[in-house]
């Protein structure tokens, strides 16, 4: 029982920030039909920008907003001056634009900020609580990302069903058409998404780093593990998104504990396959005609 | 005079007449190159060979497969493991071996893909690239775990002269398989599996209206892309002269994919010319970031930083791959002239 509840603690925590990297994918999917291979290079970039400004005698807290903007910066950014011309063109096309984009910036990283794999602090310990002698197996930090995620997730909420500009969002992904006649400036909401969902991958990124250390292609693995927990939830829906991806980081989790760790991958791969096989539109999606 | 110059009916005469005399050609420039080139150059023929099979799945198929470096895995890791066990197998009979298992693997795939769409075969091909290294990881009693398997390369025979060297007799083997390779994928698909293949891809309600049995197309493009996959990564397996799982990640498969979009998309030539740049380009990228006397953290990534550049500036400027770019202006230049010609008949006339 007691593996049992470590390898459940650390699946889920591991599962949520999969969860965010999922949430970002479905955003950017929704919004422009295109999955985003370079969103896990993003959050590594961002990533290595917290932590030269930490070295450069800025708190965590503050470096943690400034990945957080850059992230912000850097989608917005990539969607205007590169996604946008080739929106109309073949889908592969754009794949292979967000690999190129993957290629590159992990090949700049190094470039600017050095090859050597690089510890990154952690602002809670990572030591496991205890109360009153028995050990909980939860440490503070896993309940800062847990909290981090979920308070992300809930903003998220918040904002596309509270806020006009969320409204105007989910229009523009719904129907440019008929938003763009009604007044709606499409791109810039367009742009909006991609800033917002590069910000989330900036925050996997920020939450994940300390675990795995920092290195050019640390977020390769926690972007294929994204990819797979929407695709079981489905892409189209943000509620499957974040289900399918904890539920990936438990499957893993298990499957790393109790079978080997070799094996962790290709156990997520048969978990994927097997659910494709029942469900090729993954658990969550409604059926109705395809889009893409 | 166009009488005397045409081409015979047969398709498969007529390639036959353009691909022994590439073969021919091909085989001789070997004895003008070094060492080096000789190297380089079955490489690329190794990779026109897996990316020709890809541009059947992917591109012709309309099957997105971010997998296929896994395949070439399964081909390279047949052939090194039969070599392990019985270090006299006849070399022939290794590809072959690697062919037959990585077929059978792709028709599995196979399967599975053809209820699949877009970003899900995506994802599940590309959880296959991530996860089949680790089962090499996971069997390292047989399989050599993270060290990998030695390959004793393929040695010239006797008849050639004791001096032959080895590189070009690796570029002389990885061109006869490239050359064989294309010249069958040629003949199928422009016959009736690639008429099939191709009405899948363009829609998929129409075809099956049409009578063709969509899921068994989408198998027969595995199988035979896997097949491709399985040749090339066995040729890589001796290339290379060791076989691991660090050599056949994510990366490769996305080299493969990038390699068959830039070359463009749909054609065999297309692949070729992505082979190319995938082998030419880093050679050429490293050697100018070594002379640029830079940090070695900047020298040393330099060449990726230039491949991943050139795939963004690709899709930006040259969105149908070079093929596409090429038959463009070929096109626009035939118009030019023919144009010309109509103008001059007709001032011609007007006198």
């Amino acid at each position: 029982l007691r593996t049992f509840l470590i390898l459940t603690v650390d699946g889920v925590t591991n599962g949520f920030i999969y969860a965010i990297v999922a949430l970002a994918l479905v955003m950017i999917w929704r919004a422009t039909r295109v999955v985003n291979y370079a969103q896990g290079a993003m959050g590594m970039f961002t990533t290595y920008i917290a932590l030269y400004a930490i070295s450069h005698g800025v708190t965590y807290w503050l470096a943690f907003v400034i990945a957080v903007s850059a992230g912000f910066v850097l989608g917005a950014g990539i969607e205007r001056l590169v996604v946008r011309p080739v929106e109309s063109r073949p889908a592969l096309n754009v794949v292979i634009l967000t690999l190129g984009l993957l290629i590159l910036l992990e090949a700049l990283a190094p470039m600017m900020f050095g090859g050597q794999v690089k510890s990154f602090p952690a602002p809670f310990s990572r030591v496991d609580l205890s109360a009153g002698g028995t050990q909980l197996f939860v440490s503070p930090f896993d309940i800062f990302v847990v909290g981090a995620v979920l308070t992300a997730m809930v903003g998220l909420l918040l904002f596309f069903q509270r806020t006009t500009i969320g409204l105007r969002m989910r229009a523009a992904a719904f129907g440019p058409e008929i938003s763009r006649l009604l007044g709606i400036r499409v791109g810039r909401m367009l742009m909006l998404g991609w800033g917002i969902a590069a910000a989330l991958g900036a925050l996997a990124g920020l939450l994940i780093a300390p675990a795995i250390f920092l290195y050019p292609n640390n977020m390769d693995e926690v972007l294929v593990f994204g990819f797979t927990g929407a695709i079981l939830g489905g892409l189209d829906s943000p509620v499957g998104a974040v289900a399918g991806a904890i539920l990936v980081g438990l499957g893993l989790s298990y499957v790393g504990g109790y079978v080997g760790s070799d094996l962790e991958t290709i156990g997520g791969l048969v978990i994927l396959i097997a659910v494709l096989m029942v469900r090729p539109q993954g658990l969550f999606a409604t059926r109705r005609h395809r889009l893409a | 005079m166009t009488s005397a110059l045409r081409l015979p009916r047969s398709t498969l005469l007529r390639h036959a007449l353009f691909f022994v005399p590439v073969a021919a050609l091909l085989i001789a420039s070997t004895y003008l190159l070094s060492a080096f080139w000789n190297y380089n150059l079955a490489e690329v023929a190794i990779f026109a060979i897996a990316a020709a099979g890809l541009t059947v799945l992917t591109g012709i198929n309309g099957q997105l497969s971010l997998g296929h470096g896994a395949l070439m895995a399964v081909g390279a890791y047949t052939t090194s493991l039969l070599l392990k066990l019985q270090p006299g197998f006849p070399f022939v009979l290794t590809l072959v071996a690697a062919i037959v298992t990585t077929g059978l693997t792709g028709g599995i795939i196979g399967v599975a893909a053809a209820r699949l769409r877009g970003p899900y075969l995506a994802g599940a091909t590309l959880a296959l690239a991530v996860g089949l290294p680790q089962v090499a990881i996971h069997f390292g009693s047989v399989l050599g775990g993270n060290q990998g398997l030695n390959v004793a390369s393929p040695q010239p025979p006797a008849s050639l002269g004791a001096s032959f060297p080895q590189e070009q007799w690796l570029a002389w083997i990885a061109i006869i398989g490239a050359v064989l390779t294309l010249f069958l994928l040629a003949n199928l698909v422009h016959g009736a599996t690639g008429r099939t293949m191709r009405a899948v891809h363009d829609d998929e309600t129409a075809a099956r209206l049409a009578g063709i049995d969509v899921g068994r197309v989408q198998v027969v493009a595995f199988v035979v892309s896997a097949s491709c996959a399985g040749l090339a990564g066995s040729l890589f397996a001796y290339w290379a002269g060791i076989t691991a799982p660090t050599g056949f990640g994510l990366q490769l498969s996305l080299q493969l994919l990038s390699a068959i979009v830039i070359g463009g998309l749909g054609s065999l030539w297309g692949a070729v010319w992505g082979s190319i740049i995938l082998v030419v380009l880093p050679v050429w990228t490293s050697n100018l970031a070594g002379s640029l006397n830079l940090s070695s953290d900047v020298t040393n990534n330099l060449p990726l930083a230039i491949y991943g550049a050139v795939l963004v500036l690709a899709m930006l400027v040259l969105p149908r791959g070079i093929q596409g770019t090429l038959v463009a202006l070929v096109r626009s230049a035939h118009h030019m002239l023919t144009r010309r010609h109509l103008y001059q008949r007709t001032a011609e006339a007007d006198l």
